[in-house]
This record gives C-alpha cells, structure tokens and sequence, in this order.
C-alpha cells in the first residue's frame, strides 16, 4: 500500500476514536456543555475533566515528539509557526465563544451529532461550513 | 454550586483520555495537529494527500456514532429545536474558529498540550465569551 493510504487510515482511525471520546464523554450532548458553561447555575465541572485528560495524553505525545526525526509515517511534523497574539486571533474566538454559548455546540460535536442523522447538528453543520468559506473568500482577497 | 446529578467524572475523563489519545497518534503517525476547524476547512481548500487524510479525518468523526451503536444505545442528546438559533451560532463559530485560527480542539486540547501562550489567550478568550454569553442567556433574559 502506498504510504497517502496509510496516512488517510490513520486519521480515519484518529477521527473515529475522536468521536467516540466524545460521545463517552458527552461531550457530544450540547446541554452538558451548557451546564459547564453555566457557573452561576447548577455547574456540571465535566468538560474541565475532558480538557484535563485530553491534554495530558496530547502533552506526552508533543513532548516525546521532539525526540523524533520524523513521524512514524515518515512525515514531517508540522508545528504551528504562530505564535503571536492578534487582534483576528482574538476576535475570532471571540465570535466563536459567542456561538459556542448560545447552543453548545462546537465543530467536532456538531460532526457527531450530524452524523447520527440530527437535523439540528446538520443545520449547525451547513452554516458553520458557509462561515469557513467566507472567512477563507475574504482572506483569498 | 456543582451539579452533582449531572457531573459524571469517570466518563469525562475516560471521554477525554479517549480524544488525548486520537490527538496524540494524529501527531505521531501523520505529524499533523487534531484541529477539527482547521481540518474540516481543509478538506474544501487543500489538494492531493492533504485534503485526502483531512476527508479520512471528517468521515470518521461523522461515523464514530454509528460505531458506538453498534456496541451500545447513542447518549441522548439535547439541543435546541430553534433553527434560526443554530444558523446564527453556526455562522458564528465558522467564522470566529476559522479567524481565529482553531477552535476546542486545536487551540483548547492540541494547543494548550504544545503550552502555545497564542492557543492559552484563544482559549480564555472563547471560553470567557461563552460563559459570558451563558450567563447572559440563562440569568438576565
């Protein structure tokens, strides 16, 4: 097998596994991340629970990864360059936070919830993929 | 106050340990960061390898429900019925993750495991607005 095959697998994998993170954690439930959004309400510490366990396995992995030449699929790691904090960057996730609290719903949750047939996460979906456009028409310009 | 009948710790951070550890083999196996913002935009403006392991990634995220199905009912999932709300939250979070350069995943999870000081503001910054905005949405309207 050439080696893109084995690349597109691996994220095959990758993207599965992410999903079912996500359902176990409930994540992909919007009113449990509202209920962690919600610290004057009833709050649900859940998703800080995710981010803790999800960052601590992904900390070793970029970690150990300075150690190595190359991927194991003989790829070149690619760092992000970025590091300066801009006013698009800010803004940015300002809207995104915006959006995020209104519903519950982020990209990845909302990929899952589409895929289980939800005209909700489906309607999510086709609108968060026009803003992807637009912001990429824009910066085209 | 927490939400003790609807804070569930052990399937967090399992959740969580499960999307960790699709962050982690994404970067040793492809060398590429789990950013879903960033990867599912790609799949509309990158060619050849880089848009096939990106549409690998998609598929799978979108299929990891009916996996779960089949050893398992799906979590219930709620959301709100408004569709005009989830058009308008859509919008917003594509374009505020696509400006702002990532969203949950590749600034909350893959940039704080790489300790990006960029990824920490994006984070606190979306992460502020959506509290923000819960608060405002639950408490005062």
């Amino acid at each position: 097998m050439k080696k893109h095959w084995f690349l597109s697998l691996s994220a095959f994998i990758c993207g599965l596994l992410f999903g079912l993170g996500l359902l176990m954690a409930g994540m992909a439930n919007p009113a449990k991340v509202l209920g962690f959004l919600d610290i004057a309400g009833l709050w649900d510490p859940s998703l800080a629970l995710v981010m803790i366990g999800a960052i601590a396995i992904a900390f070793v992995a970029f970690w150990y990864s300075k150690k190595m030449p190359q991927s194991l699929l003989k790829t070149k790691f690619n760092w992000p360059d970025a590091t300066a904090i801009t006013r698009p960057l800010l803004a940015g996730s300002a809207l995104f936070g915006l959006g995020w609290g209104l519903v519950g719903l982020c990209p990845g949750p909302a990929l899952v919830l589409a895929g289980t047939g939800s005209v909700e996460g489906l309607i999510f979906i086709v609108f968060m993929l026009i803003g992807f456009r637009l912001v990429d028409y824009f910066q085209a310009k | 106050m927490i939400d003790w009948t609807h804070f569930t710790p052990e399937s967090a951070l399992v959740g969580g340990l499960m999307i960790g550890l699709a962050c982690a083999l994404l970067w040793l196996l492809n060398g590429r960061i789990a950013g879903i913002s960033g990867i599912t935009a790609g799949t509309f403006i990158s060619a050849g390898t880089e848009r096939n392991w990106r549409q690998a990634f998609v598929l799978g995220l979108v299929l990891s429900s009916w996996l779960w199905l089949m050893m398992a009912p799906l979590p219930v999932a709620e959301v709100t019925g408004n569709y005009g709300l989830l058009a308008a939250a859509g919008l917003l979070v594509g374009i505020g993750a696509r400006l702002g350069s990532g969203c949950t995943s590749g600034h909350g999870v893959c940039g704080l495991a790489r300790l990006s000081m960029r990824s920490l503001a994006a984070t606190l910054t979306f992460m502020g607005v959506a509290v923000v905005t819960v608060f405002i949405v639950r408490h005062l309207l």
